[in-house]
């Protein structure tokens, strides 16, 4: 197994660091998120975003060759004691592992190395749900009760069900797949949506807790698929890892890190 | 000639840029210890300083940036509240490193202008910036939420961490103001009383 991670490294790099697709951006994006400071509107520039979540194959590449984030050897400051425990072992994913489900039970740190290494980056936020908004025909399908469904009957699966193989099925407008339906993912700024922070002992919450203004809130209670998303992400920290968060890589409209 | 020059400039960087640290001292750190983190930081003068070499002694940390007009300074406040809290006797062995959230605009010479106007004294006080890259994952790290706003300002939590002379979090007070939550007081006793044992 860890003879194959190797030849699969130096024998297919590109697979290894994943496709990437290029994503045209939006001037003002409008975002779920509605900061008091930004109205809601998000500029997204050009980027790239790998089109399926990041494998375990891909990831067991990675830790061949860094040894330093492989389970074990991880420090539990950067990985909680369940990071990658459902691999065989800390070189080979075993039988509760399959090649190309996608990686999950990986922190934000160890995502974050694994796109550094790959010359990428983590997506904001912001990218992440621009992204989630295309159906197979438009960039932006979030008005429509159908997009909705769909994304909603993924949430109504049981947990408990193996995860499928990246990749599946048909990718949305851009040729991005599995944004929505098999995992939840990690994005570079999760910390930054600070809705669980709690500020009940504070007199003047709005001032004393946060820094300014640019408090948060939503008008759109509706899209309950992405409020959930925000909901888990803003409960993590970024050691923690869980059985059904992976993530993939993105990076700058010319393949820079940016 | 001239290649040897370069030669040892090009040495002289690298050890500036790898400093004292190895790959076996970062090993030698608790697993748990933020000191994991291999960052390079300047102080209000300038200096660098690996965040490891902190080892050693109970440390108070907080982030903050220097054009902030709410809860920054409060949070040197917050901090200084800790400081008069203890005794004559204690404050030798706890230190207190302030990391700005904003390297963009806090550069040595914001640092070191707030830190003469609050007076702090620089054997005790660090105001530091690093890369926005190390900002993040030490932000991560300590538990700091923030997000840049669009106006420049951010929005942030404003814990006090209290790291362990090996860097682990111990105890963490989101209380701000110059009297320090009881608790948290607690806690920095007693890990000053473990440090000095």
């Amino acid at each position: 197994m860890r003879l194959a991670a190797l030849l699969m490294t130096v024998l297919l790099p590109s697979a290894a660091a994943g496709d990437f697709v290029r994503l045209p951006g939006q001037a003002a994006f409008t975002s779920i998120l509605k900061y008091t400071d930004s109205d809601g509107k998000v500029p997204i520039a050009p980027f790239e975003l790998m089109t399926t979540p990041v494998t375990n194959a891909q990831f067991l590449a990675f830790v061949v060759t860094h040894p330093e984030w492989r389970r074990g050897t991880a420090p539990s400051v950067f990985a909680e004691a369940r990071y990658l425990s459902h691999w065989g072992g800390p070189l080979s994913l075993g039988a509760a592992a399959e090649a190309a489900q996608p990686v999950t039970h990986v922190s934000w740190f160890a995502a974050r190395a694994y796109c550094e290494a790959n010359n990428a980056r983590l997506p904001t936020w912001s990218e992440w749900e621009y992204a989630a908004a295309a159906d197979a025909t438009r960039a932006d399908a979030r008005k429509d009760p159908a997009w909705r469904d769909r994304i909603l009957g993924w949430y109504a699966k049981p947990a408990n069900v193996p995860l499928a193989r990246v990749g599946q099925g048909s990718p949305d407008l851009h040729g991005v797949h599995d944004l929505h339906g098999l995992v939840w993912e990690w994005v570079d700024d999760y910390a930054a949506m600070l809705v669980s922070a709690d500020n009940r002992n504070q007199a003047d919450p709005d001032v004393l807790t946060f820094c300014g203004a640019g408090a948060l809130a939503t008008d759109d209670r509706e899209n309950y698929a992405v409020l959930m998303r925000i909901a888990m992400l803003s409960a993590l920290e970024a050691h923690n890892t869980t059985g059904s968060l992976g993530f993939r890589c993105a990076r700058g409209a010319s393949g820079d890190v940016q | 000639m001239k290649r040897r020059t370069l030669f040892l400039i090009f040495v002289a960087l690298a050890c500036a840029c790898t400093g004292t640290l190895t790959a076996a001292d970062l090993r030698a750190i608790p697993g748990d210890s933020v000191y994991r983190f291999d960052a390079t930081l300047s102080d209000q003068s300038g200096t660098e300083f690996h965040l490891g070499e902190r080892r050693g002694r109970p440390l108070l940390v907080a982030m903050f940036y220097t054009s902030c007009r709410y809860v920054c300074p409060l949070i040197i406040d917050s901090v200084k509240g800790v400081e008069h809290a203890l005794n004559e006797t204690e404050p030798a062995h706890l230190r207190f490193l302030l990391i700005s959230l904003d390297p963009a605009r806090d550069d040595t010479a914001a640092l070191k202008s707030v830190f003469d106007k609050r007076k702090l004294d620089a054997a005790h006080w660090t105001l530091a910036r690093t890369s926005e890259s190390n900002v993040r994952t030490l932000a991560a790290l300590l538990g700091v939420r923030y997000r840049a706003l669009a106006d420049g300002e951010f929005n942030h939590t404003s814990a006090l961490v209290l790291l362990d002379r090996e860097g682990r979090r111990i105890a963490s007070s989101e209380a701000l103001g110059a009297t320090p939550d009881p608790k948290f007081m607690a806690a920095v006793r007693n890990a000053l009383e473990i440090s000095t044992k």
